[in-house]
């Protein structure tokens, strides 16, 4: 068990990000005097403005690398940690901005900004584990509040965390939800995406919108054939590949794919 | 013909013997069965799909409802006849209940300095099935064999089953993805069942299982079958037999298998298969799970769950620091040669009743009886076997 009598030194870090994931943190309600009993949050600004000198034992991870400034400090809380956990889709896949990787990022930044002259960003956003390396790494947009409570109950007893790599289906299966693709044609990213979500949307009818990235073995194109015969037009299906996860290997497969052989890539 | 029911007998109805009885006298069946301690279950209208689920009565049953299905397709639509089991098999089996996808097995305790260890109660549910189909009774009868025919008897399945009370249903329509015909599982129903129903446009012709089944009918009003009636319902079979358009030719069917682990075919079926895990979960018959160790945050309590697992999935075959079949064509090729080759060598029957399942549920409409027709075609090549 790492720490011995001492309380792990917890940490957590915010890069490009919308603050939604260390927010679940907090939503721990219930559990949160539990884990401030074993674990000593040493630094979370989200928080308190109170912080404790590094180094850490295990770091919380949100947010893409997208700016320089970004690049250089990710390496700082990389010596500072022991064990290092991204957490959610920016942090684990570039987030929603990186739908920039795929155009021109200069080009916007004269479009949207007075001052162009004053913006240093990177062409692309993309995940923490491109730039260290990261121990383990928790899905979602936002992350699953029980998959975290798992993994710092797993860290803390020294085991293996139950966070599965299989795919979405398996959860709407367990839990008995009917398969909104095969039932009502919705097309649905749950046969490639990465279970923890308990199935979510699914189970209120909705096709997955994959926001918890690619499963272990991923065949993005196969599912974007099935999409083509339920009718979906290849910009549509660009448009499901292309969310939260837009820069994760198997997804931009899909994605680029479509770009490829549709004409309607650009709109 | 009108059925008399006024003469009704007054002994329960003898194990072999068929009775009818009127279609709205099921409420009573129900009520009865109830009334006895049961949770009826049986198939109701969810989400867009027939599901099995816990019901009070007639009035839940999908009335009036047909079902089409064809590879990764699934619509439900009612018909203009007021029908109680027109339609087919719906995503989910009988499975759920007596082998539920998530169990915790025992928890420990730190308590004064030692461990105290507790099992899961035994489950105390007693179920009835209302509406199980051959395919499905082929299915119980496999998953009886795994559970509690060797010498680990599994005590958690075996509880719910020995209560199990089953009203099983002859199929009277045959669903686009049935092949249960040949595989030797249906649409006649075998047992082990307590009443069989057959629906006929009037009546429901029964026959009763068990002693136990007689007894339940001995509450609903009912009468001997007529002649007439007992052919028309074994007619009625034999027309879903003949009218169903899949088959899987099981010829010498465990050594295709056996004799084509190097086939290019595999990878062919990898270019489609999601490893979604969806085939496995449907299926009646597979049966592997998972067991995880869980803890709490303090410490003070561990417990072991179970839970469905798929051979579809990496973990399954994670061994010494990787998983053994990493590729899709590895894990599909698995899945198939255990279904219908290995299963046979193992439980001494195939794996598949037919059910239609794995092809309606599967996203990418991979079709098993296909998948094997495709195999049967082409000559078996030396090739690297997929890893």
């Amino acid at each position: 068990m790492p720490g011995g009598q001492r309380k792990p030194k917890l940490a957590v870090w915010k890069f490009t990000s919308c603050d939604g994931c260390q927010l679940s943190l907090l939503d721990l309600e219930e559990h949160l005097l539990a884990i401030v009993g074993r674990v000593e949050i040493a630094y979370f600004l989200e928080a308190s403005r109170a912080t404790v000198r590094g180094p850490y034992d295990i770091s919380l991870v949100e947010g893409s690398i997208s700016t320089p400034h970004e690049a250089e400090l990710i390496k700082e809380v990389r010596k500072q940690s022991r064990f290092l956990v991204a957490i959610g889709a920016c942090a684990t896949a570039g987030g929603i901005q990186a739908l920039r990787n795929f155009a021109d990022v200069r080009a916007f930044v004269d479009i949207v900004y007075a001052h162009p002259e004053y913006i240093r960003t990177l062409r692309e956003a993309r995940p923490i584990a491109d730039y260290v390396t990261v121990d383990f790494e928790l899905r979602g947009c936002p992350i699953s509040r029980y998959q975290l409570l798992e993994l710092i109950s797993a860290y803390l007893h020294g085991r293996q965390p139950s966070i599965p790599t299989y795919s979405v289906c398996a959860e709407c299966k367990r839990k008995g939800v009917v398969c909104v693709l095969v039932s009502q044609g919705v097309p649905c990213l749950g046969p490639v995406t990465q279970a923890g979500c308990n199935a979510l949307c699914p189970t209120y009818r909705r096709g997955c919108y994959g926001c918890f990235g690619p499963m272990e073995s991923p065949n993005p194109l196969s599912l974007g054939r099935r999409f083509e015969t339920l009718g979906v037009p290849p910009a549509d299906i660009i448009r499901l590949y292309r969310t939260f996860n837009a820069f994760a290997p198997a997804f931009r497969e899909g994605s680029e794919h479509y770009e490829q052989t549709s004409s309607h890539a650009h709109d | 013909m009108r059925p008399d029911l006024s003469a009704m007998d007054t002994l329960p109805p003898s194990p072999g013997s068929t009775v009818a009885f009127e279609k709205t006298a099921l409420d009573i069946l129900i009520a009865t069965l109830r009334q006895r301690g049961y949770t009826v279950v049986g198939p109701t209208v969810r989400d867009d799909a027939i599901v099995y689920d816990e019901i009070g009565g007639v009035t839940d049953l999908p009335i009036g409802y047909v079902d089409e299905q064809e590879a990764g397709t699934y619509r439900l639509r009612r018909w203009e006849k007021d029908t109680f089991f027109a339609y087919t098999v719906g995503p989910y089996a009988w499975k759920k209940f007596l082998y539920p996808p998530e169990e915790r097995l025992w928890e420990v305790r730190r308590e004064n300095g030692t461990l105290r260890f507790t099992e899961a109660p035994l489950p105390t549910e007693q179920y009835a099935f209302i509406g199980v189909r051959s395919c499905e009774l082929a299915a119980i009868r496999i998953q009886d064999r795994i559970f509690t025919g060797g010498p680990y008897v599994d005590p958690r399945y075996q509880a719910r089953r020995e209560r199990l009370f089953i009203l099983a249903v002859n199929c009277t329509r045959a669903g686009n993805t049935c092949f249960c015909a040949s595989v030797g599982s249906g649409p006649q129903a075998e047992g082990p069942y307590d009443i069989a129903l057959t629906e006929l446009d009037e009546v429901f012709i029964a026959h009763v299982g068990s002693v136990l089944g007689g007894q339940i009918l001995a509450e609903v009003p009912h009468r001997p079958a007529t002649e007439e009636e007992r052919a028309a319902a074994a007619e009625r079979v034999q027309a879903t037999a003949r009218t169903m358009r899949r088959a899987l030719d099981t010829t010498d069917l465990r050594d295709l298998l056996f004799n084509h682990q190097e086939h290019p075919h595999w990878e062919d079926v990898a270019t489609r298969c999601l490893a979604c895990t969806n085939c496995t979960l449907v299926c009646p018959t597979c049966f592997c799970f998972s067991v995880e160790d869980l803890t709490d945050l303090q410490g003070e309590s561990a417990w072991r769950v179970r839970r469905w697992d798929s051979c579809f999935s990496q973990a399954f075959t994670y061994t010494a620091g990787r998983p053994a079949r990493q590729s899709i064509a590895s894990r599909y090729r698995q899945w198939l040669t255990h279904k219908l080759a290995g299963w046979v060598d193992q439980f001494g029957v195939l794996g598949c009743v037919g059910c239609g399942r794995c092809i309606t549920w599967c996203p990418a409409q991979i079709d098993i009886t296909e998948e094997v027709a495709r195999l049967r075609e082409q000559p078996p090549q030396t090739e690297r076997s997929p890893s």
